[in-house]
């Protein structure tokens, strides 16, 4: 199997992943006939790296939903493959593709669990399908129960479990035929920011300890940035951004990427000073910088240095730190007086300490 | 008319509209109920995709529904004789009877099953599941409550058409009311059969639901 250039290009972007268990390459999905067509995915490339968790973020209407569909063969290529754990998922017949979904488990926003089974009779179900007696399937869903810690509520009906329990019965019936593959279909988005965090922990567990590669859309960057090691941004059916989530967020370089970061990060200038806000100096003016942190910088007083190299007058405006796919990343907006000497002497500590900083503009 | 042969004379009608309402609604229903299925599952990218069938069956099952009943119990005369042996009695009256049943039920196990979600198909679809495991571990399944209820009202209906089939000599409870209450001028008899048949109607019903209930496991309370 040779792979295209597409895919060697997004490969030596993203030198973890150089074994693939997803490999998306030329991928374009097209609904309806030739006059009325709707271009879902428009020829997008994208590798997901074995054992990792790749997160793929966009609006809605973005085609993650179809990307990710593509993957068990829920929807089929209009030109391009797809590949899971080097098999071609467009060259598969029915068959083919039942024995493959049983190698990828799947979890859904509003669970889709059975109403009238009760948890343990729900993560028994892809077992039953799979053909599986009556002992073997006691002996599975047990310690799949445990292990999303809802043993004690086995015989519990979907009606009577809150979002998040309903949640972990989807995860563990995902989990039952032991899969090699996790699809997440915006898993968490139904769930309150508490039990968010808690089934996030639980894929973030499971990623760990079992070493299941996980695959999933979202369009919560919060999602993202707590458990997703890397990261493909969508819009319009196109992959606008890929690779590592700390260096995607740290340094977003596409306008979407920008826009959906600004919305969840502590970056964001209040409002009045964005109005006040100019292009151009005037005497007497005060100049913004956005200072950012990275890795080791984040966790030194650099603040409290600037104060001292400036001279006293410096007032911070905005600033948060916060954590990305693990590592701290901190993010100051600070003002101090547009004189060419102090200018001077700020920029030369940023130089020294290897600060990264970006004039946002001056105000009176 | 003694209060004994009163009795007497709705006993038996009663047994014999039970005979009719549960041969035919059996056999009905079981017709009726692949029936459903399959028109709630073979439409365009469905499970079963068979759009053109699909909708022949759709047809032939309009057509039978807007039939008045007692039009077709006469005028399938000619196939009833074939299959019951007479055109006449109250096994005669079972085969419109069952005829009847089929398109009544069909049609509402299909809206039973479209009623659920489409969720739960993607992800059995998911799991690796065969249209047939499908179809009998999701579908039916999730529609029992639902199957139950049609069942009960396909009864209900069943009792009521049950009364017409006097006009072939079946017997029953509609007979017994047709014939002594209206025709021999019986108020009595008239008002018994009708108080027989609220009863029976309620009986089923109350059951039907408790079944349903039981079943129904959607909105349980922790």
């Amino acid at each position: 199997m040779t792979i295209p250039d597409s895919a060697a290009d997004a490969i030596r972007h993203n030198p973890a992943q150089n074994d693939p268990m997803v490999t998306f390459e030329r991928v374009t999905k097209r609904f309806g006939n030739d006059e009325k067509s709707f271009v879902a995915l428009d020829n997008v490339d994208l590798v997901v790296g074995r054992g990792e968790i790749t997160g793929i973020i966009g609006r809605s209407g973005a085609g993650k939903s179809t990307l990710i569909r593509l993957v068990n063969g829920l929807e089929k290529v209009t030109s391009g493959r797809v590949v899971v754990d080097g098999t071609d998922v467009g060259g598969l017949g029915e068959t083919g593709l039942r024995s493959l979904r049983r190698e990828i488990g799947m979890i859904f926003q509003h669970f889709n669990l059975l109403s009238s089974r009760t948890a343990f009779d729900n993560v028994a179900l892809p077992l039953e399908i799979a053909g599986l007696d009556r002992a073997a399937i006691k002996a599975k869903v047990g310690p799949l129960l445990e292990l999303v810690g809802l043993a004690d509520r086995a015989s519990h009906y979907p009606s009577e479990l809150s979002g998040g329990q309903k949640q972990r019965v989807g995860i563990a019936r995902a989990l039952a035929t032991s899969p090699k593959l996790l699809l997440s279909d915006e898993a968490t988005s139904a769930l309150d920011p508490e039990t968010t965090q808690s089934i996030l922990a639980l894929l973030k567990r499971i990623n760990a300890e079992l070493g299941l590669t996980i695959l999933l859309i979202t369009h919560e960057m919060e999602v993202v940035k707590t458990i997703a090691s890397h990261v493909a941004v969508m819009d319009v059916g196109r992959i606008v951004e890929q690779g590592r989530t700390f260096d995607i967020f740290t340094a977003p370089k596409h306008e979407t990427t920008r826009i959906m970061l600004a919305a969840t990060s502590g970056t964001t200038l209040p409002e009045w000073l964005k109005t006040d806000l100019r292009q151009t100096p005037s005497a007497g003016d005060r100049i913004l910088v956005r200072l950012t942190f990275l890795g080791a910088t984040a966790f030194q007083p650099l603040t409290a240095r600037l104060v001292t190299e400036i001279g006293g007058d410096v007032n911070i405006l905005a600033g948060a730190i916060e954590e990305i796919a693990g590592e701290p990343f901190g993010t100051l907006v600070v003002a101090y007086p547009a004189t060419p000497d102090t200018i001077a002497r700020a920029n030369r500590f940023y130089a020294e300490t290897g600060l990264s900083t970006e004039v946002l503009g001056y105000v009176a | 008319m003694s209060p004994e042969m009163l009795f007497d004379l709705l006993w038996k009608a009663l047994l014999q509209t039970l005979h009719m309402v549960a041969v035919s609604g059996l056999i009905g229903s079981l017709i009726g109920l692949p029936i459903g299925i399959f028109l709630a599952t073979s439409g365009k990218g469905e499970l079963f995709p068979a759009p053109t069938l699909n909708k022949v069956v759709g047809l032939i099952v309009n057509a039978a529904r807007s039939t008045p009943f007692i039009i077709l119990v006469v005028a399938i005369i000619p196939f009833t004789r074939l299959l019951a042996g007479t055109s006449i009695g109250t096994k005669a009256a079972i085969v419109p009877l069952t005829i009847a049943t089929v398109p009544f039920f069909a049609r509402l196990v299909e809206a039973a099953i479209r009623e659920i979600d489409k969720g739960l198909i993607e992800a059995a679809r998911a799991m690796g599941a065969t249209p047939m495991q499908i179809v009998t571990k999701v579908l039916l399944a999730e529609a029992k409550p639902a199957i139950v209820a049609a069942f009960t009202m396909t009864i209900v209906s069943l009792i009521g058409y049950s009364a017409m089939v006097g006009a072939v000599g079946g017997g029953g409870l509609g007979d017994l009311g047709i014939r002594y209450g209206y025709q021999r001028f019986m108020p009595e008899v008239m008002l018994a059969v009708v108080v027989v048949l609220i009863v029976l109607v309620q009986l089923v019903q109350s059951a039907g639901d408790a079944l349903a209930r039981r079943f129904d496991k959607r909105n349980r309370q922790g």
